[in-house]
Parts: structure tokens; C-alpha cells; sequence
């Protein structure tokens, strides 16, 4: 029954979507990110972003403080493996329910503002969340060490089932199968999809209309006698629950938490890669937060040596002030390309890559005389398109 | 009574800080209706001026003394800073006051970064949703924090008060307690003061002068004011290089209490958006109100007497209050109808 409400755009989306997902791969070899850790995070981070964008992007509340959820996440699922098991299964069950909860409490309170108020109100609680995990909290997220399995922990599930991890460290592992290299990106990737497609389903229900219709005017909303907090604290704790699960995830593949993650350098981050992706779009998201991490990988392993080695067909004194403006950017400078990034997008492409293409479609379509139309995969109502 | 008035005494110099960086915010909110993520990284640009000033005043001459060998056998280096050595004390004397001389260079070059971000970037947002205002200025921000880390390094620099302001102040004699009840640093007094005469400077300023009541006018009627024939947004221009200039004389002198790193600024900045929102969007004396009270009531909870009832209050004592302020008044403490909300 659920299936056959979706359109047919909608399940070829899909299905190219997870297509391209589990040949991540293969498709991602050429361009050198085709080795599990780079692609785990791929995955972990679309989560993330996807599930920002079901706030960011239908209700326009922007949340500087995503952040508190990702690693109340990941703090909850190394307790569980801690003290319960080290199946990932019961890990993110429970970081998606903290996630939530957190979200419910600190989305009740912020709700009650909007604009710029709610993002304030937003960091604040990630900030006094990260500032309390260094202080007062450190006996449960152990400080600035960060949250460490240990040996002895109990495992009391483990336990009971009689499983014993022996004399090393244990790692989580599904069943069996441990949560490293691809087994764990597979693992993520098959949770990527099916978050893809629980958003798609909210983007296309009379309850993602009712989110984009907060975005367009609340006043006009609260005239018609409806009430719209309870739609925008759904939308919140449902993307709290996402940033939990992410959490959840990325101690699942390296299991250890740290408190740097609530830190609202992390929070901008996600926005980073909702609007570069395109915010509002059911794929932008993802494919922003795939962009940001890559480059990340990318532009942070680069050295003089290999930037030396790139400007090599310049004259020599051309060479080394080439490389000299462009050793700033790379390596340790990474962060500065960001900050660049993130001004440029927002100057001149506020619709991220997605209305890049949009309008590149538009701008070939015009040039070959009559555009066929072609299968639009996001009816979100983009922020206006220049071209017509 | 002498506990409370050292905690009160210890929460003024924050206070001034945090004072300082919301006013600039609030005139950029009230003038420009811009939300500027970047005023923290202005607060960390005039740090880093005064510890500019510093590196080029100790500039150091090197001579080699052949009378005298090191441990290796190498001639002994005199190192000499060159301004000493062509001015001989009045030199010393310079280096000694390197902080305080820097506001005099701080001036300019705040003005030009403030004047030059609001023409080649800001002015473009005027029109846009607030939040890509908040996404471009944070961007802006960590532009120039990186550009910053790349050249003075990721390390705290170290920037010493003058020698006169390096000692104790034995405030209780002052007011008629007992010695050695409430001392005091001198330079965090010197930086109270310091940002009392600042804020009542700009104060004076908009409430003073021609230029002050046009930008006023402004702020409550932008578009009667551009029909008088007043060219609104190069006030506003200047109006803005004047936020940066608050700002980064704020950075400047609170270099000799705080070490200046490239990331105090975004620290300094999400407090002062607190102070901001709990003082009122829009209202200048609710921003100084609330830095100054929000200062001393992190002072109050950083005091051991208090920690022990509530472990960790001290952390998230501003942001607690922020969240009831909103909470019960939402437009702050002195918010006026109708600014900031939509």
C-alpha cells in the first residue's frame, strides 16, 4: 500500500539513489575515495545533513546547535556498548531515541522564538551542552579524553549470551560481522537509504506540506486557527532523531566520543553542507555532505611537496608564489577553504549545487532550442531561479 | 560584603568586554538590520593589532659582542630592540606601553577592515533573509580567523600590561574595608574604566551630534530620512567601521588579561549574541545592562560557595538566564515593539 502512493519519479529516484550508494565503491574509485573510512563518513554525514534539511529545509528554522544531538548520539551508543552489547543494533536504537529526546526538550523551549532568536536560543543549548560535557558531566562522557571502551566493561547482554571478547579491545560487530572497513560502510549505507527514503516520504506527505507552509508564513497559518508548533517540534525531533543516529554510527565504525563533536564549529558544519547541497532538496543534502568530506579529505593531505609537484609546468619563481598563496588553503589552511566556500555559496549560489544544475540544465536546455521538460526529481519549492 | 563586592568587582572587566562587542552588534542590528556573525572575529582582528604592534616595536638589533663567548664558543648575540637602542629609555618606555599605544594604530585599521567588510561584502545582504546574513558572516568569520591562525600561529600570544598597571589594587582600603580584603588586578580595572569612557563615548556621540541624530532618525525611520534627501546608507557605512572600531578597541586592551588566540573571538561571540538577545535586539543600553550583569553573575557563579550547591553553574549560568529571559520577556529586557521580529 505504502508503495504504491509514490509516484514513479519517486521510486526511480529512489532506486537510482541506492544504486549509486552501495556502487559507492566502484563509482567512487576513480576520483580516489573509494576506501571504506572516507565512504563511512559519506554516509554517516548524508544522514546527518538529510535530516537537518527536514528542519532547515521545509520550516526555514535554521538550528545552530545540531550539533548537541550528533554527539548525545554518539556518547549514548558507547554506553550501550559498554554496558550492554556490541551490536551496533541496540547502539543506534538508542542514540536515534536520545537524539529524539534531547531534541523534544531543547525544540520545546526554542520553538517559542523564531528567526534569528531560535538560532541564538539553538547555540546556546549546544553550547552550554558542550561546555557541561567538559566540566560537570565528566564522569559520564569522561571530559576531554573522550568516552573509551574498556576491557572490563560489563557488556551485560554480551555476557549473557555467553560471548566473550577475550583478552583484546573489543570492536562493534553486527552478528559476527565486524563493523570495519566495507562491512561497516555497508552498514551505513543501507541505514543512508533508508533514511533517504523516510524523508522522502515526509517530503512528500500532507505533513512535509504543512512544514513548507510554516517556511512560507506562519502568520498566515496561525489566521486560519491552526497551530503550528507542533508541526515545527515534530520536524525538530525528527531531525534530532537523524543527528542521533549519525552520532550512533560514527562510534559504531570508530568507537570512541568525544565532546569536540558538540562544538558549534560541528553545528556550522552540517549547515555548510545542508546549503551547499541545496537546501530543501530531497538529494542536495547528501550530496553536499559527500562534497564537503571529500575535499576535506582531499585538500586537508595535501602538502608543499604534492602542490609543487601540481604547479610544475610554471616557471620557477611563478611556481613558488603558486604555491606559496595556495599552501594557505590546503593542509592545516583547510578550514579557510571552507570559510571561502561557505561565503561563495552563499553569495552566489543560495540554492546550493542543486540549483547549480537546475540552472544548468535550463541555461543547455536554451541553447539546444525547447528544453524537453525532463524528469524534475525534487518538487521543492526552490528558492527562485534566476533563469526562465 | 567584601566577598560579594570582589566577585562583583571580578565580573566588571568581562562585563566590559561582553558590553563592548553587544553594543557593536546592536548598532549593526538597529542601523543596518544586519546579523553579524563576524563581530567576534573583528573583537579577535584588534587583539591581534595590539600583538602586531608589539612584534614590530621588538624588532630586535643584533650585535655580536667578540669580548664574550657563549657556552659553544660562539660570540655572544646582544639582542636589542632597535627602538630602544635609537631612543634609548624613552624607548623602553614605548615597548613598556605597547598595549595602550596600540589603540592609537587600532583606530585606523579597525575602521578601514569595518568600512571595507560593510562595502564589499555586508551591503549585499541587506535584502536577503536573515539567514543567509548569519551564514555569510559566519563564513566571513572563519575566513578570517584561519588568515589569522595561518600568520601569527595557532598558540596564545602573551601580551603584557604596562608595568605601572601590573600590580594589585588594594581596593578595600578605598572604600573602607580592612587591607588586603578585596585586591585587585590593576589592569582589569584600568579595562573597566576603560570601556565605561568607550560606551559613553558612543553614546554621547549618537546623542550629541548632527551625525548622531541622522543616524538615529535612521534606525527609526530609514525611508523618511532618505526622502529628506540624506544620503542614509553612507552614514550607515560609517556607522558600521565605528562598530568595528568598538570591537577591536574591546580586543585590544583585553589582550593583557586574556592571551589573544585566533579563536577568541567565536568564544567572545556567541556570548555576546547572548547578551544581545537577553539585553533586547535593537536597544543600545539594554546590550551594555545586560553585558555588565551577565559578567558579574558568571563571576558570582564561578565562586566556589556556589559551585558546591550546583556543580557546574558557573558554565552555564549566561546561557541559562538567556533561556528564561526569552522565555518570560521574550524581546529581552529593554526590547522595543517591533524591532527584530517577524
Amino acid at each position: 500500500m505504502r508503495n504504491s502512493s509514490m509516484s514513479k519519479n519517486d521510486l526511480i529516484l529512489l532506486f537510482c539513489f541506492s544504486a549509486a550508494i552501495l556502487a559507492g565503491p566502484i563509482i567512487l574509485a576513480p576520483i580516489g575515495a573509494g576506501y571504506p573510512d572516507l565512504l563511512q563518513k559519506f554516509a554517516i554525514f548524508g544522514i546527518f545533513a538529510l535530516g537537518f534539511n527536514i528542519l532547515f529545509g521545509l520550516t526555514g528554522y535554521l538550528s545552530f546547535g545540531h550539533a548537541a544531538f550528533l554527539g548525545a548520539g554518539s556518547y549514548t551508543a558507547v554506553w550501550t556498548f559498554k554496558l550492554l552489547s556490541m551490536n551496533p543494533l541496540p547502539a543506534i536504537l538508542l542514540a536515534t531515541l536520545m537524539g529524539g529526546l534531547f531534541a523534544a526538550l531543547i525544540g520545546f523551549i526554542c520553538l517559542r522564538r523564531s528567526g534569528i532568536y531560535f538560532s541564538i536560543l539553538t547555540l546556546a543549548f549546544a553550547q552550554m551542552s558542550y561546555n557541561l560535557a567538559y566540566s560537570v558531566l565528566t564522569p559520564i562522557t569522561n571530559g576531554e579524553t573522550g568516552l573509551q571502551l574498556r576491557q572490563a566493561d560489563p557488556r551485560i547482554l554480551d555476557a549473557a549470551l555467553g560471548r566473550d571478547y577475550g583478552a583484546v579491545l573489543p570492536s562493534s560487530d553486527f552478528f559476527g560481522i565486524d563493523m570495519t572497513g566495507y562491512p561497516g560502510f555497508y552498514f551505513c549505507a543501507v541505514i543512508l537509504i533508508a533514511c533517504f527514503f523516510f524523508s522522502m516520504r515526509i517530503f512528500r506527505s500532507p505533513f512535509g506540506m504543512m512544514l513548507r507552509a510554516v517556511k512560507s508564513n506562519q502568520n498566515r497559518m496561525n489566521y486560519t486557527g491552526l497551530n503550528t508548533r507542533p508541526y515545527a517540534l515534530a520536524a525538530f525531533i525528527i531531525s534530532g532523531m537523524y543527528a542521533g543516529l549519525a552520532g550512533g554510527l560514527l562510534a559504531v565504525t570508530d568507537p570512541l566520543a568525544g565532546a569536540e563533536r558538540m562544538q558549534w564549529t560541528a553545528s556550522g558544519e552540517v549547515v555548510l553542507m545542508t546549503i551547499l547541497g541545496g537546501s530543501g532538496t530531497l538529494l542536495g543534502p547528501v550530496i553536499g555532505a559527500g562534497a564537503i568530506k571529500y575535499f576535506e579529505n582531499i585538500f586537508s593531505s595535501f602538502n608543499e611537496g604534492i602542490l609543487m609537484k601540481a604547479f610544475d609546468f610554471l616557471p620557477e619563481s611563478l611556481q613558488h608564489i603558486m604555491v606559496s598563496i595556495s599552501s594557505l588553503f590546503v593542509g592545516e589552511g583547510w578550514h579557510l577553504t571552507l570559510g571561502a566556500l561557505f561565503m561563495l555559496i552563499v553569495i552566489f549560489l543560495p540554492g546550493g549545487l542543486m540549483e547549480g544544475f537546475n540552472r544548468l540544465r535550463t541555461w543547455l536546455g536554451n541553447r539546444t532550442g525547447g528544453g524537453d521538460g525532463g524528469a524534475v526529481p525534487d518538487t521543492a519549492p526552490a528558492p527562485s531561479v534566476g533563469g526562465d | 560584603m567584601d566577598a560579594i563586592l570582589l566577585q562583583v568587582l571580578n565580573g566588571l572587566d568581562k562585563g566590559g568586554a561582553y558590553a563592548l562587542i553587544a553594543l557593536g552588534l546592536t548598532i549593526i542590528f538597529g542601523t543596518l538590520g544586519v546579523v553579524n556573525f563576524a563581530h567576534g572575529a573583528l573583537f579577535m582582528l584588534g587583539a591581534f593589532c595590539a600583538v602586531a604592534v608589539k612584534s614590530v616595536l621588538s624588532l630586535e638589533k643584533v650585535t655580536l659582542d667578540p669580548t664574550k663567548t657563549t657556552a659553544w664558543g660562539t660570540p655572544m648575540e646582544i639582542r636589542v630592540p632597535y627602538i630602544e637602542a635609537w631612543f634609548g629609555d624613552f624607548g623602553a618606555t614605548v615597548l613598556d606601553f605597547s598595549v595602550p599605544i596600540s589603540i592609537i594604530i587600532a583606530i585606523p585599521v579597525m575602521l578601514l577592515i569595518g568600512v571595507a567588510m560593510e562595502r564589499g561584502l555586508i551591503r549585499f545582504f541587506y535584502k536577503r533573509p536573515h539567514a543567509e546574513q548569519i551564514l555569510v558572516t559566519f563564513g566571513l568569520a572563519i575566513v578570517l580567523q584561519e588568515i589569522v591562525k595561518s600568520q601569527f600561529g595557532a598558540n596564545p600570544i602573551p601580551q603584557p600590561a604596562p608595568d605601572l598597571a601590573k600590580g594589585m589594587i588594594d581596593f578595600g582600603i578605598m572604600v573602607g574595608f580592612d587591607a588586603g580584603n578585596i585586591v585587585y588586578p590593576a589592569w582589569r580595572l584600568i579595562y573597566f574604566l576603560f570601556s565605561i569612557v568607550i560606551i559613553t563615548a558612543v553614546f554621547a556621540f549618537l546623542q550629541f551630534t548632527t551625525f548622531g541624530m541622522v543616524v538615529r532618525a535612521g534606525m527609526a525611520d530609514r525611508e523618511t530620512v532618505g526622502l529628506l534627501g540624506i544620503d542614509i546608507d553612507k552614514r550607515f557605512t560609517i556607522v558600521f567601521g565605528m562598530a568595528a572600531v568598538v570591537a577591536g578597541l574591546a580586543g585590544v586592551m583585553y589582550t593583557p588579561i586574556l592571551s589573544p588566540d585566533y579563536h577568541m573571538g567565536m568564544d567572545f561571540l556567541v556570548l555576546s549574541f547572548v547578551v544581545v538577545v537577553v539585553g533586547g535586539m535593537g536597544s543600545l543600553g539594554g546590550a551594555v545592562a545586560a553585558g555588565f550583569m551577565l559578567g558579574i553573575l558568571q563571576s558570582f557563579a564561578s565562586m566556589n560557595e556556589v559551585k558546591t550547591i550546583i556543580p557546574g553553574i558557573d558554565q552555564i549560568i549566561i546561557y541559562l538566564i538567556a533561556v528564561i529571559i526569552l522565555l518570560v520577556r521574550p524581546r529581552g529586557l529593554m526590547g522595543r515593539k517591533g524591532v527584530m521580529e517577524h
